[in-house]
């Protein structure tokens, strides 16, 4: 298998050639070591930070933005949505506050990013 | 008239910056004026992650990265207007604002921060034809209605334009189950940063198409569909490259503006390039005691960048304001004014002078280049001699550059008039 990517080390944004043949990669079109550390992680385990909004119930704003705590593996991020689009919360909500404890089975919460009064 | 020492106009990410850092240089009579019901500005919006690895070493988005300011600004309990919009700033820095409480009102300033921010440039700047239907949204407008009140914007779209907010938006429509369909940018490169295209773009397989544009939209009561086509080196369609797609959504993200018409109003001179005002190396624009940072003054890839640019502003507002007020400002010294000037595909500096009295030990140059430049290099002459040279492997107009003048460097030039800033092919 191989995959075309740009790297996204540096400003360079070299276009490379990944290729994966059992356990052996092998980056090329690269500059650095940088676009071969990233080549090699982006084919064998890419992971990304999601980020979303959740409905708010009697909050001063009707939606708090969250993300993962942490990146997730990339192919749970459709699943990862899924699970945000279901939930609904109250107000009040702190920066950090745990929306959902474990997302998609990865064992990473997904957390508010924003601060949500209480209305009225 | 009420009076302050430092009027701030903005409650942004530049505003706050800068607030913080006049309080930290001692002044206390400081109030933001704010026109949004909320602190912060657009970082409200802006829920992706990547903001503040400057800053704060860490990856945040940006209601989190704001959030860290105005936290700062209420345990410093700074003041703060909010929906509060500010009409006019005259040449004496009286300035008049407009809001709920408190009517209209005039205040007087010692020393005036603009931090107004910027715009999108709109449609109809773009001079597209077809009908005005719904569904054409600037990418701002369109990631407001979604991340702040919940709205979806659309079901299928297309894109013109490969600015930071629309490729943010390309992910951000297709996570919420949007399917989009291409990003056209009518530039040979892209105008965002390389990683928003890889992680925006590349991530969900939405195409980018380069050189292109849209020369056509359908649709009477809201889009029905766009016509693409490619465009030639001098950014004419090249007939039969027309592509139809189908759509109920076009994001327009083609450029931003700085938001400079209260500058203008006080009589500041703006530069053409950058859109926003002439400033020295104190941030100080050609009217005395006034000052400006962030995207008001030039529009920055990165807040971080911002934070920084306003911190400055916000230590010479201060300064400024102190010597006011010990001996007033000395009348008849002449200061020692240097030119920056760009060519050769450097587009612009910021700043565009510098007072030789006072720089502090390192001045820090932002620019921009004019296209993208392999293996050329940034070249610095004082008086036409050459004094720094660096090679850089790329510049892309899409991402910033900067110089560091040091002020031992500045010294060995008693005399010096002009600096130029330029790019060298080897």
């Amino acid at each position: 298998m191989t995959r075309d990517l740009i790297c996204i080390g540096c400003p360079l944004g070299c276009m490379m050639k990944v290729s994966v043949d059992g356990d052996n990669v092998t980056v090329t079109g690269n500059t650095c070591i940088r676009g071969e550390q990233y080549g090699k992680k982006e084919v064998l385990s890419p992971r990304r930070i999601v980020t979303s909004t959740v409905e708010v119930d009697d909050g001063k704003i009707p939606r708090v933005s969250v993300k993962t705590k942490t990146d997730i593996p990339k192919d749970k991020i459709f699943q990862c949505m899924e699970e945000i689009h279901r939930v609904k919360i109250h107000a009040p909500v702190e920066i950090g506050d745990i929306i959902i404890p474990d997302c998609a089975g990865t064992g990473v919460p997904v957390i508010a990013t924003k601060a949500v009064k209480k209305a009225g | 008239m009420v009076q302050h020492d430092i009027i701030i106009i903005g409650g942004g990410p530049a505003g706050l910056a800068a607030a913080l850092a006049a309080r930290e240089a001692g002044i206390q009579d400081i109030l933001i004026l704010e026109r949004d019901e909320i602190l912060g500005g657009i970082l409200n919006q802006c829920i992706h992650n990547g903001f503040g690895l400057h800053t704060f070493k860490e990856e945040l988005t940006g209601p989190e990265y704001a959030a860290r300011y105005i936290k700062r600004v209420m345990e410093e309990k700074i003041p703060y207007k909010l929906n509060t919009i500010v009409i006019n700033i005259s040449k004496d820095k009286e300035v008049t604002a407009i809001n709920r409480e408190d009517g209209l009102v005039t205040m007087k300033a010692k020393a005036v921060i603009l931090a107004m921010g910027c715009r999108e440039r709109p449609r109809g700047a773009l001079n597209i034809p077809g009908y005005r239907p719904a569904g054409i949204y600037s990418a701002g407008t369109a990631q407001r209605l979604m991340n702040i009140e919940g709205c979806q914007v659309g079901k299928e779209v297309v894109i013109l334009g490969s600015g930071d907010i629309g490729l943010i938006m390309a992910r951000r429509m297709t996570l919420e189950g949007a399917k989009v369909k291409v990003v056209a940018e009518l530039m040979p490169y892209s105008g965002g940063l390389k990683r928003n295209i890889a992680q925006c773009l590349d991530d969900y397989g939405i195409p980018l198409k380069l050189s292109h544009t849209v020369v056509n939209i359908e649709g009477k009561k809201r889009v029905t569909g766009v016509t693409i086509a490619q465009v030639d080196e001098n950014r004419k369609p090249i007939p039969g490259t027309e592509e139809y797609y189908s759509c109920d959504t076009l994001l327009l993200s083609v450029g931003l503006i700085p938001e400079n018409e209260l500058t203008k109003g006080a009589g500041i001179g703006i530069n053409p390039v950058t859109s926003g005002p002439n400033v020295d190396n104190c941030l100080e624009t050609e009217l005395e005691g006034v000052f400006a940072c962030g995207n008001v003054l030039h529009v920055h890839d990165l807040v971080d960048y911002v934070s920084e640019e306003a911190a400055l502003a916000g230590q010479n507002a201060a300064e400024y304001v102190k010597k006011e007020e010990s001996r007033g400002r000395e009348e008849d010294t002449v200061s020692h004014k240097v030119t920056l000037s760009a060519r050769d595909g450097v587009r612009y500096t910021v700043p565009q002078t510098l007072d030789l009295d006072r720089v502090k030990d390192t001045t820090i140059v932002r620019f921009r280049v004019a296209d993208v430049y392999k293996g050329r290099s940034i070249a610095v002459y004082f008086d036409g001699q050459l004094v720094e040279k660096r090679k850089k492997r790329i510049l892309a107009p899409g991402e910033m550059e900067q110089i560091l003048l040091k002020k031992e460097m500045l010294q060995k030039y008693p005399d010096l008039k002009k600096i130029e800033v330029c790019t060298e092919v080897e």
